[in-house]
Formats: C-alpha cells, structure tokens, sequence
C-alpha cells in the first residue's frame, strides 16, 4: 500500500536543497527522489533555462519530434460531492445533466469527425446516474470509432476496473488533488471523495485491473505546488515499482475560474508549472505529460516540445457541448485555449513536431470480450 | 564489384538498412528521409496507422513499390496481444511479414523473451515471416530461430537510447551462431554505431530515433546508409585483427612470403 511521509516533511525537503544539489541532480545519470526535490526547489528557479533544455533533449528522444492530441466528453455533470474548487459541487446551482448513450454517441461522432481517435470520458461522481454499467455500455458503443477510451469519473473497485477493461477502456485518470491529508479535508466538504486513503489508493486499483495507462496529478492552486510535486514524484515511482508493465501519465491542471466563486488558495505562475514539468520530466524521462486547455494558446505553443507530450484540443466541459456549443452555464470550468483541433494541429506543425492523433489501437484489448 | 544482396525468406534487399517510422516531425520528413536511406524495408507501428484508410498519413507515404512495409506490434504486452494484431494487419494489408514486439515494460521497452518465443511460435506455423526484436541473448536467438523466425533482431541498447552497441558480446555470438540473418535493431545512436555493428558482420541494421529526432533527418538518413555501406564493405574485406604491439604496415615478410611460396 502506498504511503505519503508526512507532508510537512515534504514541504520542508523541498526548500531545503542549495545550487549544488540543483547541479548534482542536472548531472545524475539516474536521478533519484532526492534529485527531484532539488530539481524543483526554490534554488533550481535560476537553472530553469537548463532544465528546459536538458528536458526537450529527453522527451525528444523518447517522444520523438511528436505531439499526442485527445479531447475529453463530458458525460454528466451530476455530483454528490462537494469540493470547495470545482464548478460540479453538488451545491452550485448550475445546470445539471446526463448524456444518454444516444446524446453520448453523437458527441462522439463529432470528434470522431474532427480527426480526434484518442477521447476522455469524464463525468462527475453520482453513482445513481453515472455507473459502472452507464460506463461499460459506452465504452462498448465507442470502441470500434476510437483508438482509445480513457476515463476520468469516481474512483471504482478493482474488480469494476476489470470490467470496463474489457468493454474497452484503456486509461484511467484519478488526481489525488491535493496530497496534503488536512488540506484534503478542509476542500472536500461532502460525499464519498472525502476518502483521502480510498482515492489514494485508486491508481493502484486501476493498473492492478490491467489498465494500459493510469494518470495521476494534483490540482495547482490549492497549496504548496513544490511540497505536491514531491508527492507527486513519490507516488510516481512507487506505482512503477509496484506495477512494471503499466504506462503512467501526470496531469498538471492548475485552478481556472469556476462556479462557486472559489478563488485560488495559491498562486502558481507559468513559470512554476513549467519548472515542475521540467522537474518531472528530468526525473522520470518515460512518464507521459498532459497540458489540456485549463493553459491559454500562448503558454501550450510556448511549452511544445519542452517536456509536455499531450494536449486537449477543442475541449467542451458541460455535457452535450459539442452538439449544442452556445450552452455553458453547466461546465466545470472555462478552457483557457479555445482553439479548434485543427488550429492546435497547425501550431503543433509550426512549431516542428508532428499532431499525432492515433497512437493506440483497441485491438490491443480484443474486440470480443 | 560483385553484388551482395541480404536475402530474408527468399526476398531479396539491396539495401541493409532498415528504417523505423516513429517520432518524425512530419509525414514528409519521413518520406524524404526514407528515400535518402535508399532502405528497402520500412517498419511502421500498427498502433500508429489506420490500415483500412488509405489516406492514412504514415501509409500513404510510404513508396511500397521500393520499399517493403514492415508493420510491428509496438505496445504488446503479450503473445495473445502480438497474434491479434498480427492478424489484423495481415488482414488488412495483404502481407504476413511482422516484426515481432512484445514489450510488457513500457519504460525500457525491453522485449519480454517467453512471450516472443510463445508469439513467434504460434505466428510461423500460421505463416507468418516472423522478425521478433529480441534481447541480444544468443539461446534466445537459437530458439527463435527453430520456432520459425526468418531473422532475428537482437538490441544493441534499449530502444530510442542512442547508446551503441552495448551487447557487442552477445552480438557476436548470435552471429556465429545464427543460421538465419541477424538485424541489430534498437540503441544504433550514430552512424559509426551502424558501421560497428556491420563491421562485426551483422546482416543489417534497424535505425529509427538517431534519424527521426537528428537535426536534418534527410542528411542524417544519407550517413547512416553510408556508414552501413562502409561496414559491410569492411566486413566483406576482412577485418585486421586488433593488437596492443605496433605492427608495421610494410613488414619484412611481405618480400619473403614471395620466395616462400607457402606463406602466400
């Protein structure tokens, strides 16, 4: 089972390396945890041009000069959860509503008509609405017109996991949102997500499930990022120790304004999150990097090729907003990148590197399960 | 000079050097530098392709009249896995040549040898011409090689590395021993890397990442076919052997070997 040290621990280990920990940790063959907490300590923001450089070089060579673009679907925004940050918390008044397979299907035709093979399907937690069996039947609908299905919803059992693996499903997305326990409690307010230890321990259910890939990620803007990036890296390298043959993604999605007028806890600058990237990716030069449309157009170009490896394009956050775009009053934050698949495609090219829309195939999964 | 074409199940390359088709910049990139590699077989990820659509980008351009498309099970993480995608591409492209990949580590991406060996098994018996990517592990070679395989492609360095020929050891005995042609596939980082590998005999060498992310992939194509040229050149010519003693490049007994008659 995986454990956190505590996280006051955390927070003073990554204040506490000097230039030469920051240099060390540059030079390391293998760098170590220690070598990511100097990597993304207040001491390495002067090496941030190396960084950048020393993480372009590594994901090129593992990514190649290619960039992997999705787009997620916003099944229901239905949630019995209330988390002081997002926009779906069971107390905002904001219109609620679930797609059926139908309404589910033809936004995903959509996509799929846009160029998309790679989608999301992400819903809030509401178990009357959004089940296992809600989920297993889309994903059985959507298989054969994606090259992968990947899920963010509640965290699910092992033996639930299984079961949308085989109807389909390649990834599972869970972000812990804050690793810090008391930070935890004092966001989620309500309902079943307030299990710090059950959603802890998601990932390792998913990639015990066979899931090809699993995500994790902490949500930037509710607390110390350098203490949840440590945390971050902690979990990273024990779910490659503990599950060998599973892909891992991180996600870095930082606060956007929302419904609930909740305003960030912290700041984090561009230049935070950049170097957190880089940290990561020095760090673990196999691990896949999501930037989805929270970032504006000018910071995604920015970072193309830098250490990210995945980009949203085109997003909708309400349910249905594909099909019916002029409706936004249900989503669960605004994009800060609203440009089309095919405008990122083109910056994507203009900046060197290929869009690459299919790097999967469902028939990794079987088709007769 | 005499020709010396490297024959694979009765199909006939004029050129050694293979090339991978992931991590391009572009579709066009790759076609150019394909084209400048003078490569004859071309191996592209079926996870990456869409084999029903003709206007898939990485297929339509691809030249198959020069070049023979090699499509590989990339991201199988088992025999069952590799099989099905195996069949789906045969299915769909007409062809059974498949490089075999099965790599359950997606970090290293280090070929799983139990799962080959079930995959390239099962896969020759149905037919298939069978190139499994293989650790450089010289039993593994042997018992691929009886499974059915119709070359066998032992790494250098783990996949995209860039590191050389690491296994030189190994790779030296799985070229003595092999029946079947011998690609070093996987860690060839730089053209002398290649040269190497075919100065020690190998039968060819699979180039992808030292290609596809160099700073012009066209120019960086060219050395690398040159480099091969000039290995399995010096290969054929016969290599010197290595000494620590200097050794005069005119010796005495390059007059007396004349008059000996025997030493000739």
């Amino acid at each position: 089972m995986f454990s956190l040290p505590d996280f006051q621990t955390l927070a003073q280990t990554v204040q506490n390396p000097t230039n030469s920990d920051v240099e060390r940790a540059l030079a390391a063959r293998h760098p170590s945890l220690h070598d990511l907490a100097a990597l993304i300590s207040p001491a390495a923001e002067s090496f941030l041009p190396e960084m950048a450089r020393r993480s372009a070089l590594i994901t090129a060579r593992r990514f190649g000069k290619t960039t992997q673009l999705y787009a997620p679907i916003y099944l229901s925004n239905f949630c019995t959860n209330r988390c002081a940050y997002c926009g779906f918390a069971a107390n905002n008044r904001i219109a609620r509503r679930a797609l059926s397979f139908d309404e589910a299907e033809a936004e995903a035709e959509i996509l799929s008509s846009r160029g998309f093979r790679h989608i999301l399907l992400v819903s809030g937690e509401a178990e009357q609405v959004v089940d296992v069996e809600y989920l297993e039947t889309i994903a059985r609908r959507l298989r054969d017109k994606f090259a992968a299905v990947s899920i963010e919803v509640q965290p699910l059992s092992t033996a639930d996991y299984t079961r949308l693996f085989r109807a389909g499903i390649t990834a599972v997305a869970v972000y812990q949102e804050t690793y810090d326990p008391e930070l935890y409690r004092q966001v989620h307010l309500s309902g079943k997500k307030t299990d710090y230890h059950y959603r802890l321990e998601t990932p390792a259910r998913a990639a015990a499930a066979g899931m090809r890939e699993v995500g994790i990620g902490a949500l930037l803007g509710l607390n110390d990022w350098r203490a949840e990036g440590l945390a971050i890296g902690l979990h990273l390298a024990w779910l490659r120790k503990n599950f060998w043959s599973t892909a891992f993604t991180v996600s870095f999605p930082r606060l956007r304004p929302a419904a609930g007028a909740f305003q960030p806890l912290v700041v984090v600058s561009e230049k935070n999150l950049s170097q957190l990237i880089f940290a990561l990716r020095i760090f673990d030069p196999d691990v896949g990097l999501l930037l989805s449309t929270r970032e504006e157009a000018r910071y995604r170009d920015g970072m193309l090729g830098l250490g990210p490896t995945r980009y949203s394009a085109g997003s909708c956050t309400a349910p249905g907003g594909y099909a019916n775009p002029g409706e936004t009053d249900g989503e669960q934050f605004s994009v800060g990148d609203e440009r089309t698949m095919e405008e990122v495609s083109a910056a994507i090219i203009a900046k060197g590197f290929d869009p690459v829309s299919k790097d999967w195939d469902s028939a990794f999964q079987g088709t007769n399960v | 000079m005499l020709t010396d074409p490297l024959v694979i199940a009765g199909h006939s390359f004029s050129s050694r050097l293979f090339l991978g088709t992931g991590k391009f910049s572009s579709s066009t990139v790759m076609k150019e530098a394909i084209a400048a590699s003078g490569s004859e077989m071309v191996t592209v990820a079926l996870r990456r392709v869409n084999l029903d659509n003709p206007e898939d980008d990485i297929m339509a351009a691809l030249d198959r009249d020069r070049c023979l498309f090699l499509p590989n099970t990339s991201g199988a993480r088992t025999a069952e896995e590799a099989i099905r995608l195996a069949h789906l591409a045969r299915a769909a492209s007409g062809s059974s040549w498949l490089k075999l990949e099965v790599t359950p580590d997606p970090r290293t991406l280090l070929p799983d040898p139990i799962e080959t060996l079930k995959a390239t098994e099962e896969l020759a018996r149905e037919g298939f011409i069978v190139l499994p990517y293989m650790n450089a592990d010289p039993i593994l070679a042997l018992r691929l090689q009886d499974a059915g395989a119709a070359a066998v492609m032992p790494l250098g360095a783990p996949i995209g590395t860039n590191q050389g020929i690491l296994t030189v050891f190994q790779i030296e005995i799985i070229i003595d021993q092999a029946r079947v042609p011998v690609v070093v596939d996987a860690g060839i980082g730089a053209p002398s890397h290649a040269a190497f590998a075919m100065e020690l005999g190998a039968d060819a060498v699979l180039v992808n990442t030292a290609i596809s992310v160099a700073g012009d992939p066209v120019a960086m194509a060219r050395a690398f076919a040159q480099a091969v040229e000039a290995g399995r050149t010096a290969f054929i010519a016969g290599m010197g052997s290595r000494g620590k003693q200097a050794q005069a490049s005119s010796p005495l007994t390059g007059t007396l070997a004349a008059d000996l008659g025997f030493l000739a």
